[in-house]
């Protein structure tokens, strides 16, 4: 227990700190992927062929390759693009993005392929009659999509939303291979520094699994407050 | 581009991808069996046997892969009767220590399809066998289970694909898999896009075959 001391004779502290990383980064990704899913979600139910193709590969590439690949590809191409920008703008010196960007920002694509295809199958499921029903009320485009579309979108949606921010949540353990301070990372220090693998491994996996079990609880309040009126 | 590089990492990678299938196989197999035998633990009426059925598949569906494996791989080595024991040599290799991460966590959620598919058969089939007179372990084996696979095909498909691409968690741990040469390649050369390309492609042709060999068998066993 003594190795859980707050303070410098413990890892306590560090692992609190460690866990609000994790937290951190995992919303943020999630907020990235609503962006991706944002904007790919009218992609693929458009009717044009092009959008279609286009939100389809990035659904099916995301969704095809390993995460750890997608990490390393920002990792080491990160920096890289961002000065290629830079150049174009006549900045040549060397930039380096930091670890939670690029973390956030490759979980966030990936989270945001699964949150494309939760938004599509709840958009699609939502009755015919629904849209019509808002023609004839003369509802102009805004006023059908945030009153009629987007509210009961999110009633479908969040069940599987919930199934996307569990995915979210695990794969933040993967930035960790970045050497962003989160929950596996400190871990990993501490594993290292007292030689105690067993302990501090098996203490992450308890930590994750508090994380699941509180945000399920969440969640389910969630969905009984956009279920309401069903 | 770097044309040149892509033509000669392209031998390494394929090669690579042979380890990552035999990791892939092999784990889905012994996981196979570890979710069919913890499936049947949750459908028993004891609440003990039911309950630790249930913790089994919460814990390694609560956390993440990367966790199991630093655990079986790093942690078990620190006890020391382990050490003494012959599970040993196996539990020294990363290559074996992949495989027992891989197939608890394909275990845990291959239990939850097929218990969701055992959950799913009518009752008026188990039913029907019993009024013919077959024994219970007979429309068990015969016929519920038949039943189960088609039932959790679908669902084992993308278990399947999400099980490839956990596969690349095994870099990790020192082992030289697809993700492992990539990740090799990509931090001598300093090429990330280049090597992306065609290592991600070889994990969407992987995909792409598996996603195809489901369908055909969802075709075969369709009633």
């Amino acid at each position: 227990m003594e190795l859980l001391a707050f303070g410098d004779t413990g890892w306590g502290d560090e692992l609190f700190y460690a866990t609000l990383m994790t937290i951190a980064v995992s919303i943020t990704a999630m907020i990235i992927g609503f962006v991706f899913a944002a904007i790919f979600t009218p992609l693929k139910l458009s009717k044009s062929k092009l959008s279609n193709f286009i939100a389809n590969s990035y659904t099916t590439v995301i969704r095809g390759v390993p995460e750890l690949l997608v990490i390393y590809l920002f990792f080491f191409g990160g920096s890289g693009a961002v000065m290629f920008v830079a150049s174009i703008f006549g900045y040549n010196e060397y930039i380096e993005i930091n670890a939670f960007i690029t973390g956030a920002f490759a979980i966030g694509i990936i989270s945001g392929a699964y949150s494309t295809e939760v938004f599509r199958g709840a958009v699609q499921s939502i009755d015919k009659g629904q849209f019509e029903a808002a023609n004839v009320l003369g509802l102009g485009k805004f006023g059908k999509f945030f009153k009629i579309i987007l509210p009961q979108t999110l009633r479908l949606a969040i069940p599987n939303l919930s199934n996307v921010w569990q995915i979210t949540l695990k794969d933040t353990s993967l930035i960790s291979v970045t050497g962003l301070v989160e929950i596996m990372r400190q871990s990993y220090i501490a594993a290292g520094s007292t030689r105690d693998p067993l302990f501090f491994y098996s203490f992450a996996a308890v930590l994750y699994l508090l994380l699941t079990f509180v945000s399920m609880k969440l969640i389910n309040k969630l969905e009984v407050k956009y279920s309401r009126g069903y | 581009m770097d044309l040149e590089l892509m033509i000669n990492s392209f031998p390494k990678l394929l090669s690579a991808a042979v380890i990552t299938l035999k990791l892939l196989s092999v784990s889905l197999i012994i996981g196979l069996f570890i979710g069919l035998l913890f499936a049947i633990l949750r459908l028993n009426k004891n609440i003990l046997i039911n309950k630790f059925a249930y913790g089994y598949s919460y814990i390694f569906r609560g956390t993440p892969l990367l966790v199991q494996i630093f655990i079986i791989y790093f942690g078990l080595g620190q006890i020391e009767y382990l050490r003494t024991t012959f599970l040993w040599v196996i539990l020294k290799e990363p290559y074996w220590c992949a495989i027992i991460a891989f197939a608890l966590n394909t275990g845990a959620y291959t239990s939850e399809i097929l218990r969701s598919a055992f959950q799913t058969i009518k009752p008026g089939i188990v039913e029907a066998g019993q009024s013919l007179g077959i024994s219970s372990k007979i429309i068990f084996y015969k016929i519920q289970i038949p039943i189960a696979i088609r039932q959790s095909l679908p669902a084992y498909g993308n278990e399947i694909i999400l099980m490839m691409k956990g596969t690349s968690l095994a870099s990790t741990v020192t082992i030289m898999d697809l993700t492992g040469v990539a990740k090799y390649i990509i931090s001598t050369t300093f090429k990330p896009i280049e090597v992306f390309i065609l290592a991600g492609g070889i994990y969407l042709f992987m995909t792409f075959c598996i996603h195809n060999l489901i369908q055909l068998l969802e075709k075969k066993y369709k009633y």
